[in-house]
This record gives C-alpha cells, structure tokens and sequence, in this order.
C-alpha cells in the first residue's frame, strides 16, 4: 500500500474519478488500518478457546478451534474496488485460507492494478486475481470452493448463493439497500450544521453516493425540512462549490449505463417535479450534480430501488417517531443512521428497527471501526467481516472434545433398563446430588440381589 | 420403539426450536415425515405447550416441504442430507435466506493399538449401535487401524456386542430399527455388494418384515466399494487397514470432510497431529459422539457435512443477527473527513491511520516531514 499508494491514487482517478483524499479516507487507509489491527491480532484469533465441559465428563477437556475452510472465492465490487478486494483478503488471509480474487470489470484500472500488484507481494500459490466479466464470473461460480464471499447486488448475490448451494459452499453476501437517516428536528444550530455535514458527507463523499452504506433517503419532520434543506445546499456549495459546471471533489459515475438509469430515475416527471436543489447533469464527464429532492411520488423508482447515486431523496413525516413505521415497512437496510438526542426514541430505533448496523448522530464512521461487525440482514445480505468477524467469516470453528480412557458412565450402555433411564435423566439436569443418590442405592440393590444389576 | 430412537428425531427437532425461541424468533417446524409417530407427537405437544401464534409444526411429506421452501424465511435450519441441502440452499437463495445445513457424511473413528481396548470399544458400539442403531449424523461410518491390530478389535468388538445386545441381537429389545423400506433396502444393497461380499467378519443377518439388521462388520472393504462411496447410516461398520497410523490422515482427508472425526489412542504426538490435519465439523479423542451433548462447544459441519453451528450460546447466535450499534455525539467534529479535499487534509489522515501521535501533533502544528 506505501510503495503503491501513487498508482492507487492513479487507478481510482481513472476509474471513478475519486479525489486522492476521499481515495485515501475510503480505501487505503482503510485497508492498512485492516491490514495492521489483523497481523497485531491474528495469534490471538488463531488461539483455541476453551469449551466448558460438565463435570459428568470428567476427565475431558474441550476446545473450539478456528481452522481454514480451505479455499475461498472474493468478488470485489466497482465503487471502492481496492477495499473491498483487500479487506476481506485480509481476513482471508489471516484465517488461513487460499484465494482467487475477481475484481469488478467495471473499474478496469484498479481491476489491472490488482492483477499486476498483488503478485509482487503475495505467495501466488495461495493467492491469484483473476480479471474479467460477467463469462468468467460464472465459470468461476462454477468451480467448487470452500466460501464464497461476495459484495455486489441482490440480483447477483442470488445467483452466487444458487450456484454455491451445488458445492453446498457456504457464502457471505455484502448487498446494499436503501439506507434511510432519521433526523429529528434539532434546535441547536451548530447540532443542525453537524447534522448537514455529517449527512452531506455521507451522501455525495463516499463515491458520490455509489456506495452500499450511502444515505439514501432522509427522513424528517414537515416543520424541519425547510431548515434542513437550506443547511444542506450551504454544505454542499462549500465542499463542491457553487457552480454546477465546475463541481470538484465529486466522484464520477461509475459509467454510461449508470449515468443514464440515474438519468431515469430523475427525468421521471413526478420526480424531476420534486427537485429543489441541482440535478444538473454532465454527460461527458460523467458527473451529476449533488441533488436534493423533496418528498418525491413513494412508489417512483428513487423510492422504491436502491439510488446508489448523488440524489438524496427528503421524505417529510408528521411525526418523526412515523419514521419506524415507515422503516419497518421496507426491506431491512444495511446501515441506518439517526440524528437525535432523545433517549427514548434513540431507545425505540434500536428496538424496534432491524438494519445491519445502526449509527447514531454520524453516518459511514461505522465502516472503519474494526470491532463492529459490518454485514447485512434480510435483503441486505447475511454474514459479516471486519477485524476479528473477518477472520471468523473464513473460518471452521472445530469443536474438540478430549476425553480418557479412565472413568465410565456405565448408563450409557445398553441393555437398558430403568436405572439407567433415571441416571440419564439427573445426568441431563446436571442433578449430580440426585445422580450419587441413585448410584448407592441402586449398588445397595445390588448387593441384596447377589450382585445381578441388570 | 426403544427410547434412544425417539430420543434421536426429538433432540433434533426440539434443540434448533430452542435456539430459535432463545433468540426471539418465532418458528416454523416441519418434522420428518418418515418418523410419523413422532410428527404427530411433535404436533400435538407443541401446541399444547407453546404459544400458537409464535410455533407452529407443519406436518407433511415433499409436497408441504416443497410449499414451504417457496415462502421467504429470514432463516431456514435444515438436518438432513448433502443432496436435500442442496436444494434447500438452492430455495433459500431465491429469497437471499441465510442456511444452517446440518448434513453427515462419513465419520471415521482411527483406533490405536495402545488404547484400553474395552472401554474403546464399548465407546464405539455406544456411537454405532446404541444410537439409533447407527442412523445418526455423527454414528462412526467406518473404522481406521493396523493390520496387525484389526482381529484383536474385532474381537473385542463382538465380545463387547454380546454384553450389550445378547446373543442374539436380533431379538434384543435393545437396539433400534431401520425406520423403513427404503433405507432397509439400501443397506442391505450395501451388504450384498459383491466386492464386500467375503469381507463380512460378524453379522449380516436381517429381517424385512421387522426391519431389523443385526451390527455387522466388515474388514478390508476395497476403497470403491458401495458401502465406502455412501454414507452408511445403519448398523454395518467397515474396518479400513493401515500399515502406520499417520496413513489414516491421508485415507480421511482424500474423502469429503466428515461431520465427526473420532481417534482413539494413549500417544500424545498422534493426538496433536490428528487434530491439525484432520479437519471435520467436531472431533472426539478417545471417545463419540459425547461433543453433541456438550453446550460449550458448537455442533455443525464443514465442507459436505454442512455450515453453519447450533447448541448452547451457539444456538442463540445461529438464530440471531449481529447489529452493530455507533453512538456518536454531534462534538468533535473533524474537518478532515468532508471536502474540499486539500493535500493538508490528505497529511493527516496519514497520521491518523499510522496511530503515531508524534506525527498527528506535526501536523497538526504544521511541521510535516513528508
């Protein structure tokens, strides 16, 4: 990452147009965050833990012990085509495991950059890239591996499930998902400035909102949607600038076919009727305008499919406490985020609401905490990675039992009798006093009947 | 039907309903219809003692299971066999439902020649016969030793089997039947498998009106034999011969990964190595199928023996998802994160991820060295 952080820089220039300070918060710093929290952790997570064994065993000793799964395919998505190949590579890698990576075709530079770089630095016995489309992607889902870890749509993701459950593969699937922000009306202007920077870089900052864990829409009270609206375009005039023609520190769109579904999205009547703030759009260079739309049609398609866009939908509720009926409504997201500084709704969110992770007065910081776990839930996918979730996601946990030759339970043996079906039913209460009880007299009996215990 | 039986398909279905309800879901079950004395028992208890609304038990054959896979679930927890979960897995997916497959496949159990021969062998008749008469997931498929050790085993073995199911034991009371027509056929193909057919040392006698087939054993079955390429799950136990004990590595792990690898043995060098090279959802030193009672450790497989884990804590995992929580106050605000994107900027985020302080304050002050 050091030795090639200029190429890095160049590659994501190339592919998405990211600012080489965005490239950095967002991708290589993250990546050599991940990278030294798992070397100084890995001889902790490969440690066996110990199994509590009931004393009824005894003398047995047990473990769970993390092994490799074995080999394990990564498919990396276009909007940050260096973490998302390298940080689940990272936990990979430090559970053990050998791994072909398929970076996304889609970012051409940053999918070659992977393909020449990595091979210089890593054992290319355990470790290739394998670069191409959608032909290869299938021929690869058609090999049997020992995981499949996948970051991408919901429709793809089906498809790598169905084609894993041949191999019986057990998969991680990273989807996306619209990912709501509830803000409830502050009072205190400098909260609110907060509030607008936190949402505006987290909206357009992160791969001009390509991004699985990008707000997608917000939601908020009537009264509050006017000041929120005013602080956002203030926001946004300052970190991009105010001319529409001369935006910087924007990523581009990814490519043609996005820029035009975006372009759908917006041109729908009802929706463009909904814009109250830019929507220009800049086919040549692939950039389209921060956008801030206000309460467009619910069943429109910016409310109903995941935007992975710039445009940030404003939907305005009576109550801001609707917000949870109107979250709970939808397909569970992966990120929610909440602005607010009340206890009990905070309460009620955390409750009553089902995301894969839940951020409270920020939104995206989540991603780099290596001890949160980031994975999905429902329609945003199942599994998760991160720090030490990463290491688990390609690992067996193998249970271990050791036990003696010393010491036998004769209940466990046939013939049956009643005795034994007694002794097994205080073994399973751990009834130990009751157990000993049961043994003396039934030895008691034993004698009496001239030693015939069955 | 002997209690060990029903103890079987009860532990199975009513173990994951545990987790499910410890964890706050509520629960769908759909018992084997093959068992259907037990169905309908599951059936009826259930809704006598949990709350409707939150448990039901469907009952029904591959029609109803079939109707069930089309609905979309937020989890499906499936025991059963490698080609039914696959097509489990295949339904799940069309809803992106994550699985917990609870498959078998063949568990070898490797015998040394230093062990206390008795209580090994008593061990493994416990796992074989007396657990559903070898219908178990985790029952030992076949057995691992040395040529020269294999007939004072054998031995042992069928002096312990008279002890426990008679002299006869297909009149013994003691031990389960085959649960039906189908799989009573399927073993006894396996038995009647012309390349297996000189290598029985004890048993072979069956029943068909009464379902039963006595513990047979095999010694030396050629490698592509039926009863090596399936797993068994009945009362017929291969013995597999090794020159060396560090050879069943090899014969285990060319195979699929079992759901349970069991190893007998006083020698702590071979205990060690067994451990690291065999991999299998669970493993058993000097004893089986004891780890499936034990709430300390996770129950599931690997590879063809399935995914994902479940009892105690591991149950409730199973069963539940992981939501990560950030809280953040509206302080604290760093300027760095947001646009315009300066190379200042870029310095500092530099510092921070190297975590050295030293360089933070340099930059911070302005007196940045790179």
């Amino acid at each position: 990452m050091d030795e090639n952080e200029d190429q890095i820089f160049k590659a994501l220039q190339q592919d998405l147009g990211k600012h080489p300070v965005e490239a950095y918060r967002d991708e290589i710093g993250v990546v050599k965050k991940s990278a030294s929290y798992s070397l100084s952790c890995v001889g902790k997570w490969m440690a066996p833990t110990k199994g509590r064994i009931p004393l009824l065993f005894f003398p047995a000793s047990g473990e769970v012990l993390p092994e490799p799964l074995g080999l394990a395919l990564i498919f990396v998505s276009w909007n940050f085509p260096i973490v998302l190949a390298l940080d689940p590579l990272i936990g990979a890698i430090s559970a053990g495991n050998a791994v072909v990576l398929k970076p996304s075709e889609l970012a051409p530079a940053c999918s070659s950059f992977l393909a020449n770089t990595i091979p210089l630095y890593l054992d290319s016995n355990a470790i290739k890239v394998v670069e191409g489309g959608t032909d290869i992607a299938e021929q690869l889902l058609q090999q049997k591996w020992d995981k499949i870890f996948f970051t991408g749509s919901q429709r793809v993701g089906k498809i790598v499930m169905s084609a894993a459950a041949k191999h019986l593969t057990p998969v991680t699937l990273e989807l996306g998902g619209k990912c709501p922000i509830i803000l409830d009306s502050l009072s205190n202007p400098s909260e609110i400035k907060v509030a607008a920077k936190r949402i505006a870089g987290a909206k357009w900052g992160p791969c001009s909102g390509q991004a699985c864990i990008a707000i997608d829409y917000v939601l908020v009270e009537h009264k509050f949607a006017s000041t929120l609206i005013e602080y956002l375009k203030k926001t946004i005039n300052r970190f991009y600038g105010e001319n529409p023609k001369t935006l910087k520190n924007l990523s581009k769109i990814i490519n043609k076919h996005q820029f035009e579904r975006l372009r759908n999205i917006i041109e729908d009547p009802a929706v463009a009727a909904s814009v109250v703030h830019g929507g220009s759009l800049d086919e040549k260079n692939l950039i389209i305008e921060p956008t801030i739309l206000l309460n467009p049609p619910l069943d429109s398609e910016i409310m109903t499919a995941e935007i992975f866009g710039p445009l940030l939908p404003i939907i305005t509720l009576t109550n801001i406490q609707d917000s949870i009926e109107f979250i709970n409504s939808r397909p569970k997201p992966l990120a929610l985020y909440a602005f607010t500084k009340n206890g009990a709704f905070k309460q009620r969110i955390l409750t009553e609401t089902s995301s894969g992770s839940l951020t409270f007065n920020d939104a995206m910081p989540q991603f780099v905490c290596d001890s949160l776990p980031f994975g999905g839930v429902g329609q945003s996918g199942f599994g998760r990675y991160h720090g030490k979730y990463s290491f688990d996601t390609f690992s067996h946990e193998k249970a271990v039992l050791h036990r003696s030759f010393f010491l036998e339970l004769e209940a466990r043996y046939p013939p049956w009798n009643d005795f034994k079906l007694q002794f097994i039913r205080f073994a399973y209460k751990f009834d130990y006093l009751r157990l000993v009880l049961l043994l003396m007299s039934h030895k008691l009996k034993g004698i009496f009947t001239s030693g015939h215990q069955d | 039907m002997p209690w060990t039986t029903l103890n079987n398909f009860l532990l199975l279905s009513l173990d994951p309903v545990i987790g499910a309800i410890a964890a706050g879901n509520t629960v769908v079950l759909k018992p084997s219809e093959i068992a259907p004395a037990t169905s309908s028992m599951l059936a009826k208890l259930l809704e006598e003692y949990t709350d409707n609304s939150a448990i039901r038990v469907v009952e029904g054959a591959v029609a109803e299971t079939s109707a069930l896979l089309e609905q979309k679930w937020d989890k499906i927890f499936y025991t059963g066999s490698g080609r039914i979960g696959r097509i489990v897995m295949s339904a799940a997916a069309k809803h992106l439902t994550p699985v917990i497959l609870e498959l078998g496949g063949k568990c070898p159990a490797v015998v040394d020649i230093d062990v206390d021969l008795q209580v090994a062998v008593r061990r493994i008749i416990a796992g074989k016969w007396a657990c559903c008469n070898g219908q178990a997931c985790i029952a030992p498929d076949y057995l691992i030793t040395t040529k020269a050790f294999a007939a004072k085993l054998i031995d042992a073995l069928i002096l312990e089997l008279k002890v426990f199911f008679g002299d006869d034991p297909m009149e013994s009371k003691d031990i389960s039947r085959i649960v039906n027509l189908y799989h009573f056929t399927r073993l006894s193909k396996l038995i009647d498998d012309y390349k297996v057919s000189d290598k029985i040392v004890l048993g072979g006698q069956r029943n068909e009106n009464q379902l039963k087939i006595a513990p047979t054993i095999l010694l030396d079955v050629p490698e592509d034999s039926l009863i090596m390429e399936e797993e068994i799950f009945g009362p017929i136990l291969p013995i597999l011969t090794v020159e060396n004990f560090e050879d069943s590595f090899a014969v285990i792990n060319s195979r699929s990964k079992p759901l349970a690898a069991y190893l007998f043995t006083n020698n702590e060098e071979l205990k060690k190595d067994f451990v690291k090279n065999i991999s299998s959802g669970g493993m058993v030193i000097n004893d089986t199928i004891l780890h499936v009672t034990v709430s300390g450790l996770p129950f599931g497989g690997v590879g063809e023996s399935g995914m994902g884990s479940y009892h105690g804590k591991f149950s409730f995992d199973s069963f539940s998802h992981k939501k990560a929580v950030l809280y953040r106050s509206f302080e604290g605000d760093s300027s760095t994160r947001y646009p315009p994107y300066t190379p200042g900027k870029l310095k500092l985020l530099k510092a921070l991820i190297s975590g050295n302080i030293f360089s933070i304050i340099r930059v911070l002050i302005g007196k940045s060295d790179d």
